[in-house]
Parts: structure tokens; C-alpha cells; sequence
């Protein structure tokens, strides 16, 4: 029997796609965040929520690492620093 | 912008890091709202975003084939109508550039000669990057790709950019623009005014890619802007055959965009090959208007 298949909604969130990460990820300082939001708006993965001033964090389960948020923030208050070993296994088992 | 809804595009979704059609897609359909069917054709979107057996869609969206993105559209808008509920859902059929400009060409000619009322969003990453970065018909000159070499008898892709949105323009549909994901509110705002209008619309987005293009994944909206800011990738608006708005810009030289690009990396050895690629931004600038009004085109 071949049929269409049909895949539920938004299933993809099972693939923990942050244990892709192998050098940095972001940190987001929470100093300077004026809400302007274009973090959120452009990460391929959109992983980064947050609705205050200095209240942004993204999803470490999903974050690639990409680094597109530090670029596009304009305050700087988003730093991509390195991958913490530990982070990265806590991901892994997540 | 509803910032508070739930995105469209779920996370999980297998696109490489810093993938500027995995930006893209999702700002097209957030924009676009959650009553809206899309219609995909084969392509790194329909893969990285469908997984077998998961989806990050949160809409209906159907892929049948590489070539028939814009038919399938076609049958759903024919339904709907049918079913008097097309005033109320919108239709988006979906690719690449490989999918719309060489492959599903045929099927969007008709789709926008039908008068349709659908909006084919292409996502531009200029090259087929799904199967191993082979050359398409929207990869630019000079562009090292692995069906294209750079090497001692050629410098890359022989043959210029075809001009798909003139194309799609020619068929005389009501709306065609171009978009990037450098400038996110100009895409947004693009989406929603083509599903605003009735009747079939085109739109290009210029989506980087780090695999393909050989940049790191940093640097993805970085390269988009330079693209536009050269000249090498115009910003324009069409409405009703005219043109209505462009993206004016202060002209920077075109080694800005080449040089952070391994597939141009060969060109920096040939400085003649690069000033081919300068003509064709100075012309872009000159035949769209680009160049800011106090700003004396290079």
C-alpha cells in the first residue's frame, strides 16, 4: 500500500537538534536588550523567545550554533562564547 | 507582525546551521498567518523541513514532485474556489531556484497564465544545493559550483543570472518583487501585500547558503545585505507591469560580497574576472535606479 503520508504538525520538535553544536553558542548578556526582537525574527531555527527588555533566551535543544543573532543584535548583548563540554552532553541526553 | 504567535515553522527541522532559506521559509509563512496551504517542490526545504516521519510545518503543506509545485497550487486554489472558501485561505506554492527556474518553470508559466490566484515565493540560493551545489539557471556568473568549475579552462558558471522575475513579469500578473532575508520587514511586507492582491504573484527571495557559497554560518545575513548593497542583487517591486519601489543603495564595491565566498574565492587571482562581475552590478544599478539620490552611480 503506498498512500500519502502524513506527518503530524510540527513533529519535528522531537529532533534535539542542539547536540549539533560543536564550537559556541550564544549568551545572552540580558544588559543592554532594547526588545527590538530581530534575534528571534531571523534564527534559522526559531528557538530564541522572549517578550521584556533583557528577557531573550534561546532553546539550547535546538540552537545550531549559527551565530546569526550576535550579528544581527544591535547591542551587542548577545555573545556567541565556547560550547561548555557539559552543555553540550546535557543536550545529547536530552 | 503578531510577535506572540506561535511560529509556523517549528524547530527541529534539519537545515544546516546559519541556513538563510530556513530564515526565509519561516518569515514567509509566518507572515502569510496559520490559514494559509503551501505547496512544496523538491528541493533542501522540503527535506530539511519534512524528515520522514516528522514536519516542522504547522499548516497543511503538500509535496508531490520537483517539477509541479505551482500544478498542485493550482489543483488546491481550484478547490477551494470550488468550495467557496478561497476568499478565506491563502496559497503559496513553494521552491527553489533549481525547482522554479529550471525544473517547475513550465508549471509556474502556467500557473501565472492561468490567473491563479496563488503567490510562488522562490527561494533563491542559486545553485542546487540539495544534491551537491550543481549549477542552476539562477546561479550567478562566474560562480565556482561542482557542475560549473573554476579551473585552467573556465572561471565558474559561464552564463549570467536568468531573469526570472522579468519572466514571470512578461506573463502580465499582478504582482512580482524581489526580497532578501538581509531585510526582514521589506520580505514581510511584500508577502502580505502579494496575498493581499488577487490573481497570481511571484516573488524571489535571495537565501544565502553556507554549504553551497562556502561562508561560515555567521555570516549569512551579512552576505545577504552585501549582495543587495553592491548591486548584485536589485530590490525591486512590480506592481501591475509597473515598477513601484526599489531598494536604493549606496554602492560598494563588489569584492564586499565575493570575498567572505569560497565559491568566488578563485576570482581574487584574476582581477579582470571580478570587474565582469562589477560591470554586471553597475548595470543592475543603472537599469533598476539604485543608486541613492545623492550618490553618483560607480
Amino acid at each position: 500500500m503506498f498512500g500519502p503520508l502524513i506527518a503530524k504538525p510540527g513533529s519535528s520538535r522531537k529532533n534535539k537538534t542542539g547536540s549539533w553544536r560543536i564550537e559556541s553558542r550564544p549568551k545572552f548578556l540580558k544588559k543592554d536588550c532594547i526588545a527590538c526582537r530581530m534575534c528571534v525574527v531571523i534564527c534559522p531555527e526559531g528557538c530564541i523567545s522572549g517578550k521584556e527588555k533583557n528577557t531573550f533566551d534561546c532553546d539550547l535543544a535546538f540552537c545550531k550554533g549559527c551565530g546569526n543573532c550576535a550579528y544581527i543584535c544591535p547591542k551587542k548583548d548577545i555573545e556567541m562564547v565556547s560550547e561548555e563540554p557539559e552543555a553540550a552532553t546535557k543536550n545529547k541526553k536530552e | 507582525m503578531n510577535s506572540e504567535k506561535k511560529p509556523l515553522l517549528a524547530p527541529g527541522h534539519t537545515a544546516c546551521a546559519g541556513c538563510g532559506q530556513a530564515i526565509a521559509a519561516r518569515l514567509v509563512v509566518d507572515a502569510a498567518g496559520p490559514n494559509t496551504i503551501i505547496a512544496n517542490s523538491t528541493g533542501c526545504l522540503e527535506v530539511f523541513t519534512t524528515k520522514y516521519p516528522e514536519s516542522a510545518w504547522e499548516i497543511p503543506w503538500i509535496h508531490s514532485l520537483f517539477e509541479n509545485s505551482a500544478a498542485v497550487a493550482s489543483g488546491i486554489e481550484a478547490a477551494l474556489r470550488y468550495l467557496g472558501k478561497k476568499e478565506t485561505i491563502n496559497v503559496i506554492a513553494q521552491g527553489g531556484d533549481g525547482g522554479s527556474a529550471d525544473i517547475g518553470l513550465q508549471a509556474i508559466s502556467g500557473m501565472l497564465e492561468r490567473g491563479q490566484d496563488i503567490l510562488y515565493v522562490c527561494y533563491d540560493n542559486e545553485a542546487y544545493m540539495n544534491t551537491g551545489v550543481q549549477r542552476s539557471g539562477l546561479t550567478p556568473f562566474n560562480s565556482n559550483t561542482s557542475t560549473s568549475p573554476a579551473g585552467s579552462v573556465s572561471y565558474g558558471n559561464i552564463r549570467p543570472k536568468k531573469p526570472m522575475p522579468e519572466i514571470a513579469l512578461a506573463h502580465g500578473i499582478p504582482y512580482v518583487a524581489t526580497a532578501t532575508v538581509a531585510f526582514v520587514p521589506d520580505l514581510q511586507r511584500k508577502v502580505k501585500k502579494a496575498l493581499s492582491i488577487r490573481g497570481p504573484k511571484y516573488i524571489q527571495v535571495h537565501v544565502p547558503c553556507p554549504l553551497g557559497w562556502r561562508h561560515g554560518p555567521e555570516l549569512t545575513l551579512e552576505i545577504a545585505k552585501a549582495a543587495v548593497e553592491t548591486g548584485l542583487y536589485p530590490i525591486i517591486e512590480y506592481e501591475n507591469g509597473s515598477l513601484i519601489g526599489v531598494r536604493k543603495i549606496t554602492p560598494r564595491p563588489v569584492e564586499d560580497y565575493l570575498k567572505s565566498q569560497g565559491r568566488f574565492r578563485h576570482l581574487f587571482k584574476n582581477p579582470e574576472e571580478i570587474k565582469k562581475i562589477q560591470d554586471i552590478a553597475n548595470n543592475n544599478i543603472q537599469k533598476y535606479g539604485l543608486a541613492a539620490a545623492n550618490q553618483p552611480s560607480q
